[in-house]
This record gives C-alpha cells, structure tokens and sequence, in this order.
C-alpha cells in the first residue's frame, strides 16, 4: 500500500465514523479547471420534493462579503435556484450563506436535528447542486433519495463541468 | 412598365406604409435582463424599429412617451435616455423588489394627405383636427392605440402594474411573464377596450433572426376568452405583436388600429 492509497483509506474510515452519527452527508466536489480566467462558483444545495418543489436550503456559497452585498448581483444565475428559492429570500440568510470555495471535495453534514433538514416529513425527495461560475458555466445535478432511509444508501452523480463528483449518504 | 410609373407606385406603397409605420417595421425594445437579483440592480434598454430581431437598423425608437412603473405602481424615471442613428437607449435603477413594467402608450389619430401638392403627415387629438387644412387632399385618418411593454423582475416576481386601463388591445400575464422556461407553457390573455379579445391573431418571434434562414413566426389565435398558450422550445429574447384594425371609435369615417406587443425572456432550466 503507498502512501497516497492509505491517506484515502484513512479518510474513508474517518468519513464512515461522521456518517453513523449523522443523518444526511453530503460530498460536494468543486473541480480544478484550467482556464484563462477563473472565479470560484457560486453553489446552491438543497432539497425539492418528487414533484419538482423546492422544500428546503441546505447551502448556498457565494461572495457573500462583497461591499455593499454586491455579491448578491449574480445569485440570479443560480437560475433554478433563484427560480425556486432564491428570489423569495433576503440574503444573507443566517445558517445557509457561506463565502465560495476553491477546488476540492467538501463534506457537508445534516443530523435530522438540524435546521436544515428538522421535521422533513417521510418521502421521496431528490437532492440538488447547482453551480454558475463567473465567466463560465452553470451545471445542474439531482440525486434522488428516500427519506428516512431504512438502511445507509449512497448515491452519488458525476458532474462534467462546473460540478466534479457529489455524493450523498443518507443514513438510518 | 416605365420607371416612371415605377417609383410613382412605390411612392404610393412608401406613404401607405407611414400611416401603418408599426405594420411595416417592428418596433422593439430590449432589455439588458429581465430577472435580477441584489439590493438595488441596473437595467438598460436598447429601442428601435427594425425589420429584423433584435437588430438595429432602420430608426430609433422615439422615447416620449415612455413611462416606467415601479412594483408598487409608481413612476420611475429612465435615466441617460439618448437617441442615435439607429437605436435608443436609456437606464433605469432598480431599487425596490418586484416586477417592472416598461410600456409606451401611443393614443390618438393619425392623418396623411396631400397639400399644395405635398405628402403630409399629422398627428394629434380629436380636438386638434383643427390643424388639417380644409383644402387638404386625399385626407385618410386613423386612430391609433398601441402599446408596447417589457417586464423586468428584481427578486420575487409581482403582479401589481398589470392592471389593464381598457384602452385599445392589453395583455393581461397570467403566467408571470419573467417565470418563462424552456419546456413549460405560459398563459396570456388579450382585452379590447377591456373586453377579452377572442379571434386575435398573434404572433411569437425569437431575436436572432440574422443567424437562421426562416423567421420561425409561432402563429397563434386567442381563444373565446382571449387566451393563448404558448410552449417555449427555445430559450431566448422574444418578440410578441398582435394587431387588431376595426372601424373607427372615435370619427365614422376613419378605421382604428390597434397594436400590442412585448418582449418576453425565456430562460432555460
């Protein structure tokens, strides 16, 4: 085994150990991309129903420390988002709003206790990320899950562009 | 036939398309957006009538009688308003939520005849038909009622200035026209003189005309209750006209035109 190999082992460990005291885990992967010009994306996460309708926000990164909340100009690009939620609220909203991110893999973590996810009835739901980078693109991606789950279920999807790999973890 | 005759006749069509300028040509404006977001948000306009979408190339769309409605229904003013060659221009800053409405409303009667031996133009009220000669010949009058609008939403969409005044042909959104995408179906209705105006042809154009080889017009008709359905293929700027000609409200012996049109974004999902 080298060195790298268990590096990744021991985050595995260390991911699994978070995951059985949590309800919802959440790995969002910003990619490195090699262009002329790049800004970190803004991102949208959140939870909508079988049908489509938004249910609740889980987060949202964008230049949220900018003078004069200038950052806020381009939330609309977050197109399904501002469509479903975005447009309805006033940022920055406490417990959802965070600064951008560099590349890399984040873990996110939602117990059944938290704001975000507290009271979310039993059902079908479909887990979505959206990112719109300044100058660049937009992706879209949706995992579906079914909530509370009976036993721990991964899912994961694979971005193209904007979006490298998400994947979600709901636990019983 | 000589070329005499020739452009005779084509002075003749010239001066019947002055007094169906709309007809002739599409008068347009254009947003720089229709969906925004942050505390206070800048839109420009760019107006012209064109053949072609969204293009500038024939005539500067004339900005007096533009009026901007705030979401609470009250005045907003254009800011930077010029007018060059081909196009107008001006700004407006958006500060509060909701939805805007840009419209031009042109009301009143137009004339064309021939004095002295001249082709003249008039424009006016019933009460300034005093200003046509008596020996005006060839007198053809027309009422003329168009409107022209444009929506543009900071955050949450809302509906408060689309209030119809019952003048000449309204469009009443029922779908909220900055909620428009790709996939989806979106409900309008038309009124005249406040009525709903059933029959009415309408016509849908997407901008970008220049880079296709057919206009691609989406032909539709009102229902009984002044209703069209429209589902977006494409995502893009879109051009909405319906004309209406009917004999005259106002004087027996002139007809009346009647114009709406907006112009729609339709966002992909």
């Amino acid at each position: 085994m080298n060195l790298s190999r268990s590096f990744s082992s021991l985050l595995l460990v260390l991911g699994s150990a978070c995951v059985g005291a949590e309800d919802l885990v959440l790995d969002v992967e910003i990619p490195a991309l090699n262009v002329a010009e790049y800004h970190k994306p803004y991102v949208a996460i959140w939870i909508e129903n079988s049908k489509g309708q938004h249910q609740r926000n889980l987060a949202l990164w964008y230049d949220h420390d900018m003078r004069d909340d200038e950052g806020s100009k381009w939330l609309k690009d977050l197109r399904l988002w501002w469509r479903r939620s975005g447009r309805q609220l006033s940022m920055p909203v406490d417990g959802l709003s965070g600064a951008t991110r560099p590349a890399g893999t984040y873990e996110l973590t939602f117990s059944n206790k938290s704001q975000a996810i507290h009271g979310l009835p039993a059902g079908e739901y479909q887990l979505v990320v959206e990112a719109a980078r300044e100058v660049g693109g937009r992706e879209l991606l949706k995992l579906p899950f079914q909530w509370p789950a009976e036993s721990s279920i991964e899912t994961s999807q694979q971005g193209s562009n904007e979006l490298g790999r998400v994947k979600l973890t709901v636990q019983p | 036939m000589n070329i005499k005759k020739l452009t005779t006749l084509a002075l003749i069509a010239a001066s019947m398309g002055v007094a169906s300028e709309a007809s002739a040509h599409r008068a347009w404006m254009l947003p720089s957006a229709t969906v925004l977001s942050g505390d206070t948000a800048w839109v420009t306009m760019d107006g012209a009538i064109s053949n072609s979408l969204f293009y500038f190339e024939h005539h500067p769309l004339g900005l007096e009688h533009l009026e901007i409605l705030d979401p609470q229904g009250e005045p907003l003013e254009a800011q930077n308003k010029a007018s060059g060659k081909y196009r107008s221009v001006f700004d407006a800053q958006l500060t509060r939520d909701g939805t805007y409405t840009f419209e031009i409303r042109t009301n009143g009667l137009f004339g064309a005849y021939k004095h002295k031996g001249k082709n003249v133009r008039w424009r006016g009220g019933v009460d300034e038909m005093g200003e046509i000669p008596a020996e005006a010949e060839d007198l053809r009058l027309f009422e003329i009622d168009r409107l022209m609008q444009v929506f543009v939403t900071k955050g949450a969409p809302t509906t408060r200035t689309f209030e119809a005044k019952g003048v000449g042909l309204e469009m009443v959104p029922v779908t909220h026209p900055n909620d428009l995408f790709v996939g989806e179906t979106s409900e309008f209705q038309f009124l005249v003189d406040g009525d709903p105006a059933a029959n009415l042809n309408v016509v849908v154009i997407r901008g970008g005309i220049r880079y296709r080889d057919q206009v691609d017009e989406i032909q539709l008709q009102t229902d009984a209750q002044g209703r069209i359905f429209v589902e977006w293929e494409e995502p893009g700027m879109y051009w909405l006209e319906a004309e209406l000609e009917q004999s005259g409200k106002l004087l027996d012996n002139a007809k009346r035109r009647m114009s709406y049109n907006a112009t729609l974004e339709v966002l992909p999902l």
